[in-house]
């Protein structure tokens, strides 16, 4: 298959229609977004002066949809899922989820971080029962919720082990089930499985399919790596840098669940990156991130691997 | 199994050189009484009640004066951790007052409390207090913010943020003062017993200095040592290895 015929369901959203049509109107069949972000901006003072991480961002998310903010290091993306969160507070803007205003963090929209945050002093159920106990719940009632979250991660059988026996990927299940169990009306995800293993972030990207195919939670997810966005996203959102806007949206279109090296996949990540590279020459400039390297993600990417002779005479 | 054996050859060891001692003859036995002699008065006081009235006194009081000293430490460490103006002002207060010996304390006390068991519940209060306090705030500053937001982010605020996140978290750092803080108070109802004459466990070496029984002064002394001994074993040491098994500290 060629690049440009697997790419044909990728949808280029002119965004600046988009966002005035945007303004009119907020309630979409008569029912709310779930997730609302009206000119949010926000700045921080550094010793080289003033830094506009976010500048007028405009946003939408609908009911059950899974939705990745992409954008290389230090471009807000981060902020801008804090202040979603409420563990930030935006400059200036506001932000809605459903019908109310968000001020404070809420268990409707919870978070995974990319350390999974687990609590060391508790073991795996207990980790995974602590919002629930918060919330209320007895004794019995939260250990069989939490079981049956554990189990959708397949990780039932560590129940009782000890947060540090865990591996990384491992604690990110738990984290993802420890979410889910307080049933929230969002999840937000930053950045969480960029410090895994390639083998260990395909296993995972493959379950939060599955996840999200069952549950259907809206899901914001942040991540530098556009194949991983391509991967699980609804409509991919990306961000510029410094300061941080909203300079394109793409709508991917393929069958759940996606494959990290299906060829589709590969032919969107790839379109999406030569359309970006502008923008991310010019982060480039000023900063390199080692954990990062864009240049490499493209060149791998972009360039076809050139043909040596192994014999075989096929 | 090895460890045993050489630490009870030690005391074998040990023992005997001081019966040598003794036995040689240079200093008189209400200087240097015999192991045999101490070992005698040992029983004896045991027999007749005196030491476990002793004993029962001084774990009273510092019962009383480390608990009070546990709750109120854990509360301003607390507070000097997490509040800035605390942090500023009282923060560096305390780390003052602790280099103060918890003895000079005692002229107050016996001003504000008079000469009883409650001058020396503060002695106990005062000498454990500061320990977990600033334990307590170096405890909390070390919890990483990573598990308040998270937290947060799943309905924990207020004071169930405290009892299910911070203090959980800042649990190993105020361990460590609880134990500093328990040796300190150990220390403090000695020296309030030794110089206020209110029966306890000082109080009856007291008895003995007067007494010129120096066998009664090294008794009480061995009393102090074990029960010292057996409180850091029953409890510090295993709440220290649950929390590093835990908290994944050791390989178990």
């Amino acid at each position: 298959m060629t690049e440009s015929a697997g790419t044909e369901n990728l949808i280029d959203i002119d965004h600046v229609k988009v966002d005035n049509e945007r303004q009119k109107s907020h309630k979409v069949n008569g029912v709310w977004p779930k997730l609302r972000v009206q000119h949010v901006s926000k700045s921080f003072q550094s010793k080289n002066g003033r830094v506009d991480v976010l500048e007028d961002i405009n946003l939408e998310i609908q009911q059950g949809e899974f939705v990745c903010i992409v954008g290389p290091s230090g471009c807000g993306k981060t902020t801008l899922l804090n202040i979603v969160a409420g563990l930030e507070k935006a400059d200036s803007g506001e932000v809605w989820a459903d019908d109310h205003k968000i001020n404070g963090a809420g268990t409707d929209r919870v978070v995974i971080f990319q350390e999974a945050a687990l609590f060391p002093w508790l073991n795996v159920v207990k980790n995974v029962e602590f919002g629930l106990k918060l919330k209320g719940f007895n004794g019995k009632e939260r250990r069989n919720i939490a079981i049956e979250y554990l189990k959708m991660v397949h990780l039932s059988k560590f129940q009782h082990a000890q947060v540090h026996e865990l591996s990384g990927g491992m604690k990110q299940r738990v984290a993802i089930a420890r979410a889910l169990a307080m049933n929230p009306e969002m999840l937000l995800m930053d950045e969480p499985f960029s410090s895994l293993d390639a083998q260990t972030r395909w296993i995972l990207h493959y379950e939060l399919q599955n996840i999200w195919l069952k549950t259907r939670k809206t899901i914001l997810f942040v991540t530098h790596n556009i194949r991983e966005a391509v991967c699980l996203a609804d409509r991919i959102i990306i961000l510029s840098t410094s300061p941080g806007k909203i300079k394109k949206e793409f709508l991917v279109e393929l069958p759940r669940p996606r494959d990290d090296n299906d060829v589709n996949v590969a032919g969107y990540s790839t379109r999406i990156m030569k359309e970006l590279k502008a923008e991310i020459n010019k982060v480039m400039k000023c900063e390199m991130d080692a954990d990062s390297c864009v240049e490499c993600d493209i060149k791998c990417t972009t360039e076809v691997p050139a043909k040596t002779d192994i014999g075989g005479g096929i | 199994m090895q460890s045993i054996l050489k630490r009870t050859m030690f005391y074998i060891l040990f023992v005997g050189l001081w019966e040598g001692l003794f036995r040689l003859g240079i200093w008189p036995e209400y200087v240097l009484p015999s192991p045999v002699s101490v070992f005698k008065t040992l029983i004896h006081g045991f027999q007749n009640h005196t030491f476990l009235i002793g004993i029962a006194i001084s774990m009273k009081r510092i019962a009383i004066g480390y608990g009070i000293s546990i709750v109120v430490g854990i509360l301003l460490g607390l507070l000097i951790g997490r509040v800035r103006i605390f942090e500023e002002t009282l923060g560096s207060f305390f780390t003052g007052l602790q280099t103060l010996p918890t003895i000079c304390w005692l002229p107050l006390a016996l001003l504000w409390f008079g000469l009883n068991d409650r001058s020396i519940i503060f002695l106990v209060f005062m000498g454990a207090v500061l320990s977990i306090t600033i334990a307590t705030d170096a405890g909390v500053k070390s919890v990483p913010s990573l598990y308040i937001r998270a937290a947060k982010t799943m309905g924990a605020k207020g004071w169930k943020l405290y009892l299910e996140v911070i203090i959980p978290a800042a649990l190993p750092h105020i361990i460590t003062g609880m134990k500093q803080g328990w040796s300190f108070a150990w220390r403090s109802l000695m020296a309030g017993e030794l110089l206020i004459v209110c029966l306890g466990l000082g109080h009856l070496m007291m008895i003995g200095r007067e007494l010129n029984d120096m066998s009664q002064v090294i008794a009480v002394m061995i009393v102090i040592i074990i029960i010292g001994i057996l409180v850091d074993r029953l409890f510090f040491v295993k709440v220290e290895q649950r929390i590093r098994e835990r908290w994944g500290l050791v390989k178990v």
